[in-house]
This record gives structure tokens, sequence and C-alpha cells, in this order.
């Protein structure tokens, strides 16, 4: 099986090139997936970096650009993929090497968007309560793996990575939104006031498409908008 | 070589270092934490089924059964004084995580949801109890980025994606904290502080087949191993009755909460024989050799009769959509079948570290002292998997890791907090301190060629699984103890030749199995020591608990691989000790 790997390591090489990798059929088996190919593949190369470590798409470290749309290597199937396999890093953050990009751009804009619950009242002694249907509200939110797929994919972000919040933040800003829990609507809205923290959005949907975890960005940026937009009348 | 200095450092971002590091920040400690994954890559993101605490929010409860529950489920090794307290803190620690916005689902009454695990029991040894606090099947997702937020709210000093090499320490054995690599440029920094917290997690990458992340390597045991500091209870390594077969992904002991349960060859469900009482809900020691067991004696399934199944579809499919989407996601990644309609094919899977660095409830590393007694080390804490408090003992139950997390996490730093107000300054550091780091960083800058690491990490993974798995004997034990030490021997001429600065993963694999060799020798040679069979630890050769020799934990120490002992804290804080019985469920 053929892959195509981008590779640059700046403590030796003048510019990034594409290196041409080949695993023997008789090392697959079925079922396997790009990041087992991978792990052979650097057995043969050492050199070759990436970030890996949960194997099955909960901690978000492996996302890369696979045949040109980003995914999480641990659980896309070589079987589904076009060969020669050409893997990139995620597009438009700086590459410090090979499939590792700096992601420091993409966590500010997480904290920015104070990923916390803002509850000004004393706790109660015992949980707050929050009825199922409240609760309900999270789901398809709070499982984001801060992987940045969605990010690195939306055009919107590579233009202003620092001033445009980005699908993957944005989420979590109508996460907390969301929670009954939280009392700082005002805040996190005013927070995104301005031409660009959310309104740099332009319902591309790159984002949706990629996420791995099957999340919809772009959904719960509507979802900021309307609130944004019933909070102006 | 850079020098930063902090009051407290803690290594590692999992739940338990995030926990320590939030309570510190919270009380304006200056905190550095140091983790060689970003934090919410920590492998605590994984964990699924959820965390016990008694709030009775589904069935009455109370701490006191779920410490008699903790104290049967360790095979009466656990220190009976930690697990008073951690049983006693728990509903606390989970309330703080409700409050710091973990997103619990949630019952009718608006409560958090708890669900039934094994080895839970009401009354003391009655009907199951249901004691688990879920957040669907993602708890640990959803506490890992829960604890990070708030984190990031106290403002909490980070060091992503460092790599902690060695320990620091001065002339009398004070710690004084560790030398540490930035992953990014190959630079080493010297980070100084009057205290220093390990919560480097567990060691599942010692079996070849396992449901850990690829970065649980043990380092924070390692580390304090070659501090001169021994591993406690190493031969306890727990396998988890239900990871995918052959693949190793884990399918929570929630699926078997909510009411699923194994089927053999031939279609039975096995373990009314094993448990008559708790079936399919037994403690995970006894499931997993129940399954075992059942495979040896050619009742398993499939092909080649190899692994039985977990059934989930009488469930219905709201239920398993409702209350397990991330196993039934797993399964349809990597199965490409629905366990909504299709059993899903389960073997036991190396899994949790019971053993680990000896500490005290608060925090504090312990070491014997020359007549018996053990005292604190000064300056060092440890905390989480690594650590070995002791509440797991031979067997952790389910959802007990989490809690252990939180409840020592916390513990460890509101010590912490104390002795720093006693503690001004800083102690001079000596100006060799940093050269047993920087000589291991240099020996794999050595040009030269030798036998590969991933090479070697296969072998030893192999060895590990061959010798040391479910079923032990003194033969294979002493094999497994000549493959390790042959492994170790033959590491000292591996080579890498990837002498890059920027992010050379392989140069971090090279030490991440450096630290993997000496975990695997404390691990092998404590079972091979420990002639009897409690818990996890199950020999052929002594199939029976042996109270009178054994009621006691290991303690291994690299010198001369030596062993040693020290007796099980049987007295609880305030109750009454519950004395050993026999274990049946
Ligand atoms: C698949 C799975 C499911 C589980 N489900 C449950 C469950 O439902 N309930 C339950 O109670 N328990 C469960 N457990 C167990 C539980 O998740 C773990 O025991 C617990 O999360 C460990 O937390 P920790 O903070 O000790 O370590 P970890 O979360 O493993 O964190 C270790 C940290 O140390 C850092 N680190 C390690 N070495 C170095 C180094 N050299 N330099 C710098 N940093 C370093 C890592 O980067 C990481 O940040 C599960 C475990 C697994 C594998
Ligand atoms: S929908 Fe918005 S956030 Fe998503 S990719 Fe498009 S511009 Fe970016
Ligand atoms: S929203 Fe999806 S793609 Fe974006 S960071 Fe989260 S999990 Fe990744
Ligand atoms: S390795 Fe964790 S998401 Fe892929």
């Amino acid at each position: 099986m053929k892959f195509s790997i981008y590779r640059f390591d700046p403590d030796k090489d003048a510019k990034p090139y594409m290196q041409h990798f080949e695993l023997e059929e008789s090392c697959i088996r079925p079922g396997m997936m790009l990041l087992d190919a991978l792990l052979l593949l650097k057995a043969q190369d050492e050199s070759l970096s990436f970030r890996r470590s949960c194997q099955e798409g909960v901690c978000g470290s492996d996302g890369m650009n696979i045949n040109g749309r980003n995914g999480l290597a641990c659980i896309t199937q070589l079987t589904s993929l076009k060969k020669p396999i050409e893997i990139r890093p995620l597009p438009g953050m700086p590459v410090i090497r090979d499939l590792v990009v700096d992601l420091e751009q993409f966590y500010r804009q997480y904290r920015t968007a104070k990923p916390f619950v803002i509850n000004e009242e004393p706790c109660p002694e015992v949980e707050r309560l929050q009825s199922p249907e409240q609760r309900e509200q999270l789901d398809g939110l709070y499982e984001c793996i801060l992987c940045a797929c969605c990010s690195t994919a939306c055009p919107s972000f590579w233009w202003n990575p620092d001033k445009f919040l980005g699908p993957a933040a944005l989420l979590q800003s109508w996460r907390f939104l969301a929670d009954s829990r939280d009392q700082a609507t005002e805040e996190r809205l005013s927070d995104l006031e301005g031409p660009f923290r959310l309104f740099r959005c332009h319902t591309i949907m790159n984002c949706v498409e990629v996420c791995p975890k099957g999340l919809n960005p772009t959904r719960a940026i509507g979802r900021i908008k309307e609130l944004m937009v019933k909070r102006g009348l | 070589m850079e020098k930063r200095s902090f009051d407290t450092l803690i290594i590692g971002a999992g739940g338990g270092g995030l926990r320590a590091a939030l309570q510190l920040s919270q009380a304006e400690a200056r905190v550095a934490v140091v983790s060689k994954v970003f934090p919410t890559r920590s492998h605590t993101v994984a964990a699924q089924g959820g965390v016990n605490a008694a709030l009775a929010n589904v069935l009455p409860d109370n701490w006191h059964w779920h410490m008699f529950d903790t104290v049967k489920g360790s095979d009466y090794l656990g220190d009976q004084d930690a697990i008073e307290y951690m049983c006693r803190a728990a509903p606390r620690a989970v309330y703080e995580l409700e409050h710091f916005g973990v997103p619990f689902s949630r019952l009718e009454t608006g409560k958090i949801y708890q669900r039934a695990f094994g080895g839970q029991s009401r009354d003391f040894g009655g009907e199951q109890a249901v004691r688990t606090c879920a957040a669907a099947d993602r708890t640990g997702h959803a506490i890992l980025h829960s604890l990070y937020q708030q984190n990031i709210h106290a403002r909490t000093h980070f060091f992503d994606e460092y790599f902690a090499m060695e320990l620091v320490q001065n002339q009398d054995g004070y710690f004084l904290g560790a030398v540490a690599m930035n992953i990014a440029d190959g630079e080493p920094i010297l980070i100084e502080a009057k205290t220093t917290i390990l919560a480097t997690g567990g060691v599942g990458q010692l079996f070849r087949t396992n449901t850990n992340a690829l970065v649980n390597t043990g380092d924070g045991m390692a580390m304090a191993l070659r501090a001169g500091i021994p591993l406690q209870d190493m031969e306890f390594f727990q396998f988890h009755p239900t990871g995918i077969a052959g693949k190793g992904m884990l399918i929570t002991e929630g699926a078997r909460g909510e009411g699923g349960y194994l089927l053999n060859g031939d279609g039975e469900r096995f373990m009314e024989r094993y448990a008559p009482n708790a079936k399919d809900l037994a403690s995970r020691d006894v499931v997993s050799r129940a399954i075992a067991t059942e495979v040896r004696e050619g009742r398993g399934v499939g092909p080649n009769r190899d692994h039985v199944l977990l059934k989930l579809d009488h469930l219905g499919a709201d239920i398993v959509k409702k209350r397990l989407p991330g196993i039934r996601d797993m399964v349809m990644t990597f199965l490409h079948t629905d366990p909504a309609d299709t059993p899903i094919p389960v073997y036991p899977t190396a899994h949790y570290t019971m053993g680990g660095i000896p500490t005290d409830r608060h925090g504090q590393v312990v070491v014997p002292v020359q007549q018996g007694a053990e005292e604190p080390v000064p300056g060092l804490y440890a905390v989480g998997e690594c650590a070995c408090v002791s509440v797991h003992g031979a067997n952790r139950l389910g959802g007990n890791s989490l809690l252990d997390i939180l409840v020592f996490g916390r513990a460890a730093a509101n010590h912490v907090i104390e002795q720093l107000k006693e503690q001004r300054y800083h102690q001079p550091i000596p100006g060799d301190a940093a050269d047993v780091a920087l000589e291991r960083l240099a020996r794999w800058n050595r040009q030269g060629k030798g036998e590969s690491i991933a090479a070697l990490r296969a072998q030893l993974t192999k060895a590990m699984e061959d010798h040391c798995g479910v079923f032990r004997n003194e033969d294979v034990l002493q094999e497994g103890q000549q493959a390790v030490l042959a492994l170790r021997e033959r590491l000292q001429d591996a080579y890498i030749d990837d002498h890059s600065q920027v992010f050379n993963t392989a140069r971090i694999e090279a030490m991440e199995l450096e630290n993997l060799v000496d975990t695997a020798l404390a691990t092998v040679s404590s079972a091979l020591a420990r002639r009897e069979s409690r818990g996890a630890h199950s020999r052929i050769d002594y199939p029976e608990r042996d109270d009178q020799q054994w009621l006691k934990h290991s303690l291994f120490s690299l010198e001369d691989l030596k062993m040693d002992y020290k007796p099980v804290r049987m007295k609880p804080l305030t109750v009454d000790s519950f004395p050993p019985k026999k274990r049946t469920y």
C-alpha cells in the first residue's frame, strides 16, 4: 500500500517535501486504521513525527489532513481511502515538524470562549438540579475533543485565526450558553460582538463536514446568532 | 539550562494532576503542571462508565456500604483508613464536579444519574447497589475537560508537551523538582519546586493487548524507582473482563450495569455458575478469570474459540443509544456492527495498575525506615493511578479510580497548602542536580547502530503478556523475569537514528521504553515473589489466599531487585475494621 506523507524537520530541511512510503500488503489486516499503518511506517522510519495517544478517537491527538480532508487517523479505515494515501498536517497552522502543527492559536481561541460554568450563586450542599431535558441541550456540544479538525478546515479561521474564534471555540461558547446552570449569557454575548469573533462565520459548513465526532458547530453558531438578534430587539 | 521556580510542581495533567492543581491555584499557590500531552489528551479522557459515590439518588446507599464493598473488592489488601477516607469524601467530590460544570446525565428528579457497577452492594453484601455517577458513557471526558476548564479559569500555569525525565533531590533526600524537556525544541529545563506531586497515571502499555493510551508508560513510577523509592503491590494488575477481543478497546462495565450479560460458545450465561448472586456484576478479577477459564476449557466463541460474547441487544436500541452512545460508536467504528443488535466479542484485557508509588492518605510518598515504621519522603507526593494509597488493594472496583484521583488529588493539594505555609523558601539545588537527566538525554544522542526501540518494545509487551497474564505460576514467572532482565540489558545497546531537536518522538519513545522496562521488572518480580492467589494475582500453583503469610503489601526496589513487605493498615479511621473473609459474589 502506498503513502505520500508531508515531511518537514526545520532542524535539517530547507523546505517541506512529500515522502513516498510503502507498506507491504502482508502487514495489512482487515479493519486496520490509518493510525495502525502510520505506527508501522514509523517502525520503518522512526523520524516520521505525529501525535497520537488513545487510538480510539477520544483524545483528539491525531487530527491530520488525509487525502485532502481533515480527520483522525485512529478512526479512519484504510480501506475507505483512495491510494496512494496522501497525508498532510492540519492546514493553516504553523508546522512544527512533519504532521505536528502548532495549535496555540486554536487553544487561545478556546480559552477566549470562557469554557467554564459561570454562576455567582453560592454552591448548594448537593448537586444543582437539572432536568433530563435541560441536560439534553448539552448533547452534541460537550463531546468535543479539541482535535481542531473543524477550525483548521474553516477558511474564515485561516484568514483570521487571531480574531475569529473558529468553530470549535464557538461550539463551546454555545455549550455554556445552553447550560441551564450558567448565568453569564449577557457577558458571553457581549464578548462575541463585533465583526470578527462570531460574525466571520459565513456558514461554509466545512466544519460540520469534517468533525470526527459528528458534532455540528454551524448549528451552534446559528443558535448564538439567533440569541444575539433576540437580545438586540 | 533554563530554570524556573514554583511553589509546587505537578507532573501529569490527567484527572489526578488537574484536581490537585485546581485546589492549589485556588489557594493562590504558584503551581506548574507539566504534561507530555496537551492536558485534555491525558488518559482520564477515555474513562467511560462513571465515578462511585453513595449519593443514594436511585436506591438507598451510604458511604459505609461503599467502604465494605471496596475492602472486599480489594481482597482485604486495601488500607482501611484510606478506604474510609475516600468513601466518606466521595459524595462531596462528585458534587464539586457538578459545580465545576461536569455534564452528568440526569434522573427525572434532576439529580445526578447513577448506574449499577460490578462489586457494589447494599447493606454489607446484600442486593446490588446503584452507586456509579455517570455522564452517559463519557464520564472521564466530561470530568477531564471540566477540570481543565476550571484550571483555565484559575490561571494555572501549564507546560504543555514537556516530558519529565528525572526527579531532583538533594543529599538529604529532599525532593526539589524535576528536569523536563520541551518536546517542541528538545531543550531541557529545570523546574524547581518546594513540593513535587507525581500524577503520571498507570502503565497499561506493559501488555501487548490493553485498554490504555499509548502514553501510559509508567514514567512517574519509573522516575520514583530510579530515585530510590520502592514500588508497592505491582503484582496486582487488573485485567478488565470486556476489552474488544483481539483489539483491546474497552467496553465499560456500565454495559453490564445497564443489563448486558456474557455468553459462552454454548450460548450459556456462564457467570451464573461462578457468581450465583452478582452474576455478571461480580468483581472484575472474578469475571476475568471466569472468561479465561471458559476459553481455556474449550467453551469460547468464534472459529478459534478464543473469546466470549457480551450481549446488549435485549436492552433495546433506545437504552443503548442513550446510555452507551460512546461504546456504540466505538463498536460500529471498529467492528462494523451495532451492539443494539449484535453481541460484542470480548476477552480480558490489561487495564489498570493497582500498584504504584506508596503514599499515605495525604498523598505523601512514604518509605520504610530502618526500624520498620514508614516515613514521608520530604517534598514528594503522588496521586492517581501512579500512586498506591492503597485503596484498591489486590483488585480495584470499577468507578473507584476516578474517585481515587479526585479525592486524593484534592487531599494531597490540601496537605501541600499546609506545608507551604511553613516552608517559605526554596532549598538550594545541588550543582549536579540535572546531571542524571542530561546523561540520559545525551545517551540517546549517541551515534551508532543497534536494535530498534519499536522491536524491543514489542518483545517486552509480548513477554509480559505471555508470562504475567491472568493466570500465573512459578516457572512461567521465572522465565518472564529472565526475559525482562535480558531486554533491559539489550536496551543498553539500542540506538536511535533521529537526533533532531525538534519534536523528536523517537527519543521520547526510547525514554518511555526505559520506563516500561523498569516497571515491568517491578511487576514480574513482585508477582514471582507472592506465593498465593489474591484479587487480580492468580497463581495456579498457589490457588488459595493465604492471610497467614501474605496479608501484606509488597515493596520492590530497583537496587538488587529487592523485595520487602509492610503490613496492611487494617484499622479504619472511625469505624470497626472489616476482617478478612472468604470472598464470594
Ligand atoms: C478505557 C478506560 C476506561 C476507564 N473507565 C473508568 C471508569 O469508568 N471509572 C473509573 O473510575 N475509572 C476508569 N478508568 C480508570 C481511570 O480512567 C484512570 O485510572 C484514571 O483516569 C487515571 O488518572 P490519572 O490522573 O492518575 O492519570 P492519567 O489520566 O493517565 O494522566 C497522566 C498524566 O501524566 C502525564 N505524564 C505521564 N508521564 C509523563 C512524563 N514523563 N512527563 C510529563 N507528563 C507525563 C500525561 O501527559 C498525563 O497528563 C478507565 C481506564 C481506561 C483505560
Ligand atoms: S460554517 Fe462557519 S465556522 Fe464552519 S467552516 Fe464555515 S465559516 Fe467556518
Ligand atoms: S467540534 Fe469536532 S472537529 Fe471541532 S474540535 Fe471538536 S471534535 Fe474536533
Ligand atoms: S489517538 Fe486519540 S483521537 Fe486518535
